[in-house]
């Protein structure tokens, strides 16, 4: 091993490997910051450069640096504007937007650089130690647990579940759920509600939704009821961290890493339910005074998600590089690249050409470093953004949340529907219905249903349940996750009686 | 009625339209092979339609037991907030949606931006004028000369 590190970071320490790094993963920021413009759409774009180099590690590691680019921009647009552009950034937006709100904007922005920072860093050191042993692991996982493990992710919204909100909380999943069901769907081939309307026949298209029930609600409220963000407590800039805050959130980065590893190294679980399984977990640990603070600018309700999502980016390279399988769009993508530069990754990878292997194993070390040292200073500047006054600011987010459905989907019609889900949005934000849990519904509704599905047809029924223990296992923690606040709520009230 | 009871009322007419959907309707033209696998496309869209029916009924009929809270903006003083503005925001939204094809991005993104403001309340012309020029001319160069997503920046009379 110590031979292929040295091999790595040779090349990896090229003057144009360097360059190639650093260049990626200042476009990756930059571009990532726009709302629909995730890393699968940003590495596609780049693959044409990359293969222009020639060099496979080049490459790869320019893609690799636009890949935490683009993540870290993603978690830049949730956290100042709650414009999440890519669904593996949305659980970032929960704690991240409300401190940008108190005024610490720069202190999100900061947690965030450095959760990332970890989250990539310590995923990349499993990375190098497990890649070989986990590809096995992996392919265990069936469909069975698939499902069980998305049924966990949706139990992060219990955070949302509290004082009597339990019925509004499920009934926004429901609801989002519903809406993952709209149009073709990937496993009967069907249309499915869609009233005979061709636009729907490819469902809803997630950056839409996203900003409707979080950018342009957020945006109108801010019309209603004048105040500019920047007046909120003079220290947007303020990039510092306490020491009881740095203490509080090393256990979270230190347990969300490998989690988020281990769950990026499952094909098809990623970074989403990676980031929303983290947020779920750390506020179900968390003590009870604590537990009260997630979803209203928790430091360790932004940690959690932000590591979870890098560490699981990294861990989603272990099948791709020792099984030459994707485990996500963006690996697939990744992959198609590697296949254009005559590289063809599978568990001989490692083998004949190892300078490739450990070089991009290196290049995550120096990417997530050059990331932290790129970002750290530029971040004062970056959360100056909320410093904009109102009356520019406010039709700034507007028209980047229209150029995310715009581009997202390439169609004019999304945008009407857009401000359609937005009205949606804001009288349901009226009513105290919680929206978060909206969109992890629809967000996870696909994926769990195929699962579900896949398990049926191989099961011939739901027998799957309590035949797969480690299923079974993960349906009763969630369903616990998501029933506790409820108890809680009447153990306190019978108390009070 | 308080607003989320009438929005629970419209939430139940969607679930009970999604179930009639789910039981009765997408049922009919299955092809018989598919009719003989454990799990057909209505599966899961009946379960939920059973969950959304009961889940709105709870909320609808408050057999949950919650503390009334007023959110961030109490939507029975809305005539306290800026509600002219905030309407109009979002009727520049759907023109804007409505014309960015035929009018070219360059032009209605500078109009959407400029008017925005406009509406918000700000009278800096110069200001306003370059900041929003500026803003189209940079996103569309980069999404479609750079990104290569295209973008009609000129009204169609004009060609592309």
């Amino acid at each position: 091993m110590f031979e292929g590190i040295l091999i790595g970071l040779q090349t990896a320490l090229s003057l144009q490997n360097i360059i190639m790094v650093i260049g990626g993963c200042l476009i990756g920021t930059f571009i990532g910051m726009l709302p629909g413009l995730g890393p699968m759409s940003i590495i596609a774009i780049m693959i044409p450069i990359a293969i222009s180099l020639g060099d496979p590690s080049a490459a790869l590691i320019l893609l690799a640096g636009v890949y935490y680019g683009a993540i870290f921009g993603g978690s830049t647009s949730s956290i100042l504007l709650n414009a999440p552009g890519v669904a593996g950034t949305v659980a970032s937006s929960f704690d991240g937007y409300p401190m940008a709100m108190q005024g610490k904007a720069g202190k999100a922005l900061t947690i965030a650089a450095i959760a990332s920072f970890a989250g990539g860093t310590i995923g990349a050191i499993l990375l190098m130690i497990f890649a070989p042993m986990l590809s096995s692991v992996a392919l265990l996982f069936h469909s069975a647990e698939y499902f069980g493990l998305m049924v966990v992710g949706l139990s992060a919204i219990a955070a949302f579940a509290g004082n009597g909100q339990v019925a509004k909380a499920l009934m926004m999943t429901v609801l989002g759920l519903m809406m993952a069901t709209v149009g073709l769907g990937s496993l009967f081939n069907m249309p499915r509600f869609t009233g005979g309307i061709m636009e729907l026949q490819s469902g809803f298209g997630f950056v839409t939704l996203a900003m409707a029930m979080f950018a342009l609600p957020e945006a109108i409220f801010l019309v209603l009821k004048p105040k500019n963000l920047g007046d909120s407590g003079g220290e947007i800039k303020d990039l510092r961290i306490s020491r009881a805050e740095a203490r509080a959130i090393a256990p979270v980065i230190g347990r969300q890493s490998v989690q988020g590893f281990f769950i990026g190294v499952l094909p098809g679980a990623g970074a989403t339910i990676a980031s929303f399984l983290g947020y779920a977990v750390e506020r179900n640990i968390a003590p009870k005074h604590e537990q009260a603070e997630f979803g209203k600018g928790s430091i360790k309700g932004l940690a959690a998600p932000e590591t979870a999502n890098n560490a699981a980016c990294t861990g989603s390279f272990v099948p791709l590089l020792t099984l030459g399988i994707p485990g996500s769009g963006t690996t697939a993508i990744l992959l198609g690249a590697l296949i254009a530069l005559n590289v063809t990754p599978g568990p001989r990878l490692m083998i004949d050409e190892p300078q490739i292997f450990w070089a991009v194993i290196m290049s995550m070390f120096i990417g997530n470093l050059v990331l932290l040292v790129l970002n750290l200073p530029l971040i004062p500047y970056i959360a100056k953004v909320l410093a904009i006054p109102r009356n520019y600011l406010i039709p700034f987010i507007l028209f980047f949340t229209l150029m995310g459905a715009y581009i997202g989907q390439n169609n004019a019609t999304e945008l009407l529907l857009l401000v359609g889900f937005g009205v949606c949005g804001i009288a349901l934000k009226f009513a105290n219905f919680p929206l978060p849990p909206l969109l992890i519904g629809f967000i996870l509704g696909g994926m769990l249903e195929d699962n579900f599905a896949r398990s049926m047809q191989l099961y011939g029924g739901i027998s799957f349940i309590w035949e797969r223990p480690m299923t079974l296992g993960l349906l009763i923690i969630a369903v616990t996750l998501v029933l506790l606040p409820s108890f809680r709520a009447m153990r306190t009230r019978a108390k009070g009686n | 009625m308080a607003l989320d009871r009438w929005i629970a009322l419209v939430l139940l007419s969607i679930c009970l339209l999604y179930g009639y959907t789910a039981w009765l309707t997408m049922d009919a033209n299955l092809a018989p092979f598919m009719q003989r696998k454990p799990i057909w496309p209505s599966t899961f869209p009946k379960v939920l339609s059973i969950f959304g029916i009961v889940l709105s009924l709870i909320i609808l009929l408050g057999l949950e037991k919650a503390e009334q809270t007023v959110g961030e903006i109490d939507y029975r003083k809305l005539h306290e907030y800026k509600l002219g503005q905030a309407i109009l925001i979002l009727g520049l939204m759907v023109v804007y949606a409505i014309c960015l094809r035929p009018i070219g991005f360059l032009g209605s993104t500078t109009a959407f931006l400029v008017l925005g403001s406009f509406i918000l309340g700000e009278r800096k012309w110069l200001v306003m004028f370059t900041v929003s020029l500026l803003t189209a001319g940079i996103i569309w160069y980069l999404v479609q000369e750079v990104l290569g997503i295209f973008l009609r920046p000129l009204p169609f009379f004009l060609g592309n």
